[in-house]
């Protein structure tokens, strides 16, 4: 029953990627030009109502469905895995024109190519896991 | 009705996005797709000789069924809510890419020189595909987070990291696109 709740937030998730054109390579290019103002009027939107919601949240102590208090745990403090992460995340994201969520939106649309991208994130993943160690954190 | 069909606006769907996360939040979970990808590599058997991925996977599982319900909802997108879906891009944006030969811009979701069904036979193309989700996937792991963890979580309850993180995702693209795809295209 809990899990059928994740799948309708998922489905939901999709439609939006899908429908707000987040989801396609086109717009990703046009952001990284400065072309347009869509994709940073969808994340900057976002962030103003989530930031408006996490601050009720917190205020108010507002529970979840499952009776506890809703926590935030605060991101470890660090520089270099955040700046080197997050540019080389950034490489992929403007070369494959799809972030994680975004890619499995894709899948289901039918463009079959995105599994070889989907198959590259996984592999990424799972080297990053193997090397972390020797990596700056 | 009939705007269902067409694109959605940017201050609708933003909207949409924040409510995807206080969603998540009311169901006492955060959101943060690329999780999952960990979770695939958990489940795959990663585990047996790599500490990173030696969790009980099963216990993200709530995270398998957004990412099959994202699945699901790009199916009910592209069949049921939409005609022709063809992004409105500028035209200087088009032009520019036609120049680089992407020919379909402006004609079609994906660019077709990427996405279509082509693009199996193609080593170049595989090869960009592969380099280009390699790079997500290993970028968001060593980052702790992609767009939704970072861009939307993370600076939502107003996380220095993730601000750090989303100014990295923003030197990374652009770096991508001014100075490599001048080589790769």
């Amino acid at each position: 029953m809990k899990n059928l709740v994740f799948l309708i937030i998922g489905i939901f998730f999709g439609i939006v990627m899908f429908k707000s054109e987040a989801a396609s390579w086109f717009r990703i290019y046009e952001m990284f030009q400065f072309k347009s103002f869509h994709m940073y009027g969808i994340i900057g939107s976002a962030l103003m109502l989530g930031i408006i919601v996490v601050q009720i949240i917190k205020r108010r102590e507002l529970k979840h469905m499952g009776g506890g208090t809703i926590e935030f745990v605060p991101k470890e403090k660090s520089f270099a895995r955040y700046m080197f992460g997050g540019i080389i995340f950034g490489l992929g994201w403007a070369l494959a024109g799809a972030c994680p969520g975004p890619m499995f939106t894709l899948l289901g649309a039918g463009f079959f190519p995105i599994l070889i991208v989907i198959g590259g994130a996984v592999a990424g993943t799972w080297v990053y896991g193997l090397l972390k160690n020797k990596l700056p954190h | 009705m009939s705007w269902i069909y067409e694109p959605w606006p940017w201050y609708v769907s933003g909207p949409l996005i924040a409510a995807t996360m206080a969603a998540l939040l009311f169901a006492g979970k955060n959101f943060g797709m690329s999780s999952n990808l960990r979770t695939v590599c958990a489940a795959l058997g990663a585990g047996k000789n790599c500490d990173f991925f030696c969790f009980d996977w099963r216990g993200q599982r709530w995270n398998l069924f957004v990412m099959a319900g994202a699945i699901i909802g790009g199916f009910i997108a592209m069949h049921f809510l939409s005609d022709n879906p063809v992004p409105d891009i500028n035209p200087d944006v088009i032009a520019q890419l036609k120049q680089k030969g992407f020919e379909s811009a402006g004609s079609s979701y994906l660019p077709t020189e990427l996405f279509s069904n082509q693009a199996f036979s193609s080593a170049k193309t595989l090869g960009l595909l592969v380099l280009g989700g390699f790079l997500v996937g290993f970028g968001a792991r060593y980052a702790g987070g992609c767009t939704s963890g970072h861009a939307i979580s993370g600076l939502s309850n107003l996380q220095l990291p993730s601000f750090v993180a989303v100014i990295g995702f923003f030197i990374g693209g652009l770096i991508m696109v001014h100075l490599l795809f001048p080589i790769l295209f």
